[in-house]
């Protein structure tokens, strides 16, 4: 286990160097002037902004120099606000997007492995017929339709739940405003894990030891419930460290959606403004988080399959 | 009475090849023929909608803004009074030509490179998929965007970097596919009788992968036509005055407001994007069980 932490954690910061050095790379063999703007900068200006952003300097020192900055915590100045610093900006919005993420990654696994099970408790009955279409509407239905789709009717239409917006305070009324955002995240993958449970479970329903405890006299709803169900549903166990990537990236257009101040704000408007140091931070952290959620994943996995070793 | 079903057995021995054989399976599948069907329409109406249409999807008619759907613009009018349904039309054209192309990029790298790692074996094989399970690891939704920032929104690269990011899991099919066929006898047979290395793809190899690469093909479209929505939608794909509909359902996004619902700025390139997806998966689905790929 401590072997397994270890490799994925070094496997892992590798990854993040390769994402940092891809990134630096691109960017600063781009064409153009990360400093030029609509009205033209004085000579002496632009000079003292690239000197500001050592950009001066040879291209090999100013990569040494950034990676010591990602190192210590120093993500580099912002150039659209120029007073500030890339971390301080991105790190008090990483919360809203996890969160966010979490209680989409909660909905996701849970109504999905609901819909898949009872799939295939009814299999080819009407249940079944109904949990596939969900399952084919998600997957034909991406985030950024089902969001100013549900927006129209739930909000504006019906008027049940606020347009957008962050809860503020602890309370219900507040926290109903998540609820549409983390909805419009979770469908897609409400639809996978639907399919893949329902698959897994069908899978196993035909395997021998069902047909063994079956055959020893046991009812129908212990079968189901104690056999297979456990062995069924770990299909959905190896998506959810993808799962936990594509609710990053989905969170950027939801957010914009529901206009909640998570990191996926910031990104977007960087990449608008070419904010270049702005978008490598954001993708560094988002990285991050990908990198993080997928060893969790693996160690859940694990812990729930003990078949599955962690080497 | 008895000619006819000698007839028929007499085709039967003639002999069918086993692509012959996938495609009557497929047909045979009410919903992906369905979908095949479907599709053709909306792609046609892509095509010719516009061309029919006495609207243009550039011409701004501000006074016009924001109609409803009414006999003169069947599916109302956008906030700058163009037309919606020449547009939503038009939009899907941009969607369908990124999509085909993007993922004919993806097919092009991801067959000569799985073949080629397959085909080489040993260490380069292993260097070549250490490679892609790098690639794999990357972010490459957040890299495309720094690309897209970077180098400027066109055409040309929006389907050229989602093709150049869309190409692994082709690879690792098609080398997965080529490890197996390299057993086969009739690939010794050809060894030994001095087929070199590129014949020895292109005449024994490709042909018999065709199979997988079709299905993870029609699969790997509406994932592309995906991104390009999701990169227009954030304004970061297709830019004014093309457009697609990712463009467009971004339009429908910004006009939300609770004083009145234009819903169809939302619903009809909306609807058009899910027939899309919906009919392409289906199709691909359903080649998945003719060709009875499995994948990996």
């Amino acid at each position: 286990m401590l072997g397994f932490l270890v490799r994925r954690i070094v496997v892992g910061l590798a990854t993040l160097f390769v994402i940092a050095s891809v990134c630096f790379f691109i960017v600063r063999f781009a064409p153009g002037n990360p400093f030029s703007q609509e009205r033209q900068l004085p000579p002496e200006v632009l000079r003292n902004l690239e000197k500001k952003y050592h950009y001066d300097k040879p291209v090999l020192t100013q990569y040494v120099m950034r990676m010591k900055g990602y190192l210590t915590g120093d993500f580099g100045l912002s150039i659209k606000y120029q007073d500030r610093q890339v971390e301080d900006i991105i790190f008090p919005s990483v919360g809203t997007s996890v969160q966010l993420g979490a209680v989409a990654f909660v909905i996701a696994i849970s109504a999905g492995l609901f819909v898949g099970v009872i799939a295939s408790a009814f299999h080819n009955k009407w249940p079944d017929y109904v949990a596939t279409s969900v399952g084919l509407l998600g997957i034909c239905v991406p985030n950024f339709l089902l969001g100013p789709i549900l927006v129209m009717v739930f909000a504006l239409a019906l008027g049940w739940f606020p347009v957008g917006g962050w809860p503020e305070e602890a309370s219900l009324s507040e926290y109903s405003k998540l609820i549409l955002p983390a909805f419009t995240l979770a469908l897609v993958h409400v639809a996978y894990v639907s399919r893949l449970g329902r698959a897994g479970m069908l899978d196993v329903l035909h395997k021998d030891f069902i047909r063994t405890a079956r055959a020893k006299g046991l009812d129908e709803k212990k079968v189901f419930l104690k056999h297979a169900l456990k062995n069924g549903v770990t299909p959905v166990l190896s998506y959810a460290g993808p799962m936990a990537a594509y609710i990053l990236t989905g969170s950027v257009v939801v957010e914009k959606i529901f206009n909640l101040p998570g990191m996926g704000q910031h990104f977007v408007d960087a990449a608008f403004a070419r904010d270049l140091p702005m978008v490598m931070g954001t993708v560094l952290v988002y990285s991050t988080l990908v990198i993080f959620f997928n060893i969790l994943v693996d160690i859940g996995y694990s812990i729930l399959d003990p078949r599955v070793r962690l080497n | 009475m008895a000619e006819t079903v000698a007839v028929t057995a007499d085709e039967v021995h003639a002999g069918r090849s086993p692509g012959q054989l996938a495609v009557r399976r497929f047909f045979k599948n009410r919903r992906a023929t369905v979908c095949v069907w479907l599709l053709v329409a909306v792609g046609l109406a892509t095509i010719f909608v516009p061309m029919a249409s006495s609207h243009d999807y550039r011409v701004q008619q501000l006074e016009e803004a924001k109609k409803p759907p009414t006999g003169t613009y069947w599916m109302g009018t956008d906030a700058n009074g163009r037309d919606l349904m020449v547009r939503s039309f038009y939009g899907g054209r941009i969607s369908f030509a990124v999509g085909l192309l993007a993922t004919f990029v993806s097919i092009v790298i991801g067959v000569a490179y799985g073949a080629l790692s397959g085909f080489l074996g040993g260490k380069i094989d292993l260097l070549m998929m250490r490679f892609v399970d790098v690639l794999y690891g990357l972010p490459h939704m957040f890299i495309v965007i720094i690309v897209m920032v970077i180098f400027g929104q066109s055409f040309l690269l929006v389907f050229g970097v989602l093709g150049c990011f869309g190409w692994m899991t082709m690879s690792r099919i098609v080398r997965g596919q080529v490890l197996t066929l390299k057993e086969k006898e009739f690939v010794e047979a050809a060894r030994a009788l001095g087929v070199t290395t590129r014949p020895m793809i292109w005449r024994h190899m490709i042909p018999n992968i065709l199979g997988p690469v079709i299905v993870y093909a029609t699969l790997t479209v509406p994932s592309i036509m995906l991104q390009e929505s999701f990169l227009s939608f954030l304004g970061l794909g297709i830019s004014e005055p093309e457009t697609s509909w990712g463009v467009l359902i971004n339009e429908g996004a910004n006009a939300l407001n609770s004083l009145k619902i234009y819903w169809w700025l939302v619903v009809f390139p909306g609807m058009l994007l899910a027939i899309t997806l919906f009919c392409l998966n289906s199709i691909g689905d359903g080649l998945r069980d003719a060709f009875d790929v499995q994948q990996r």
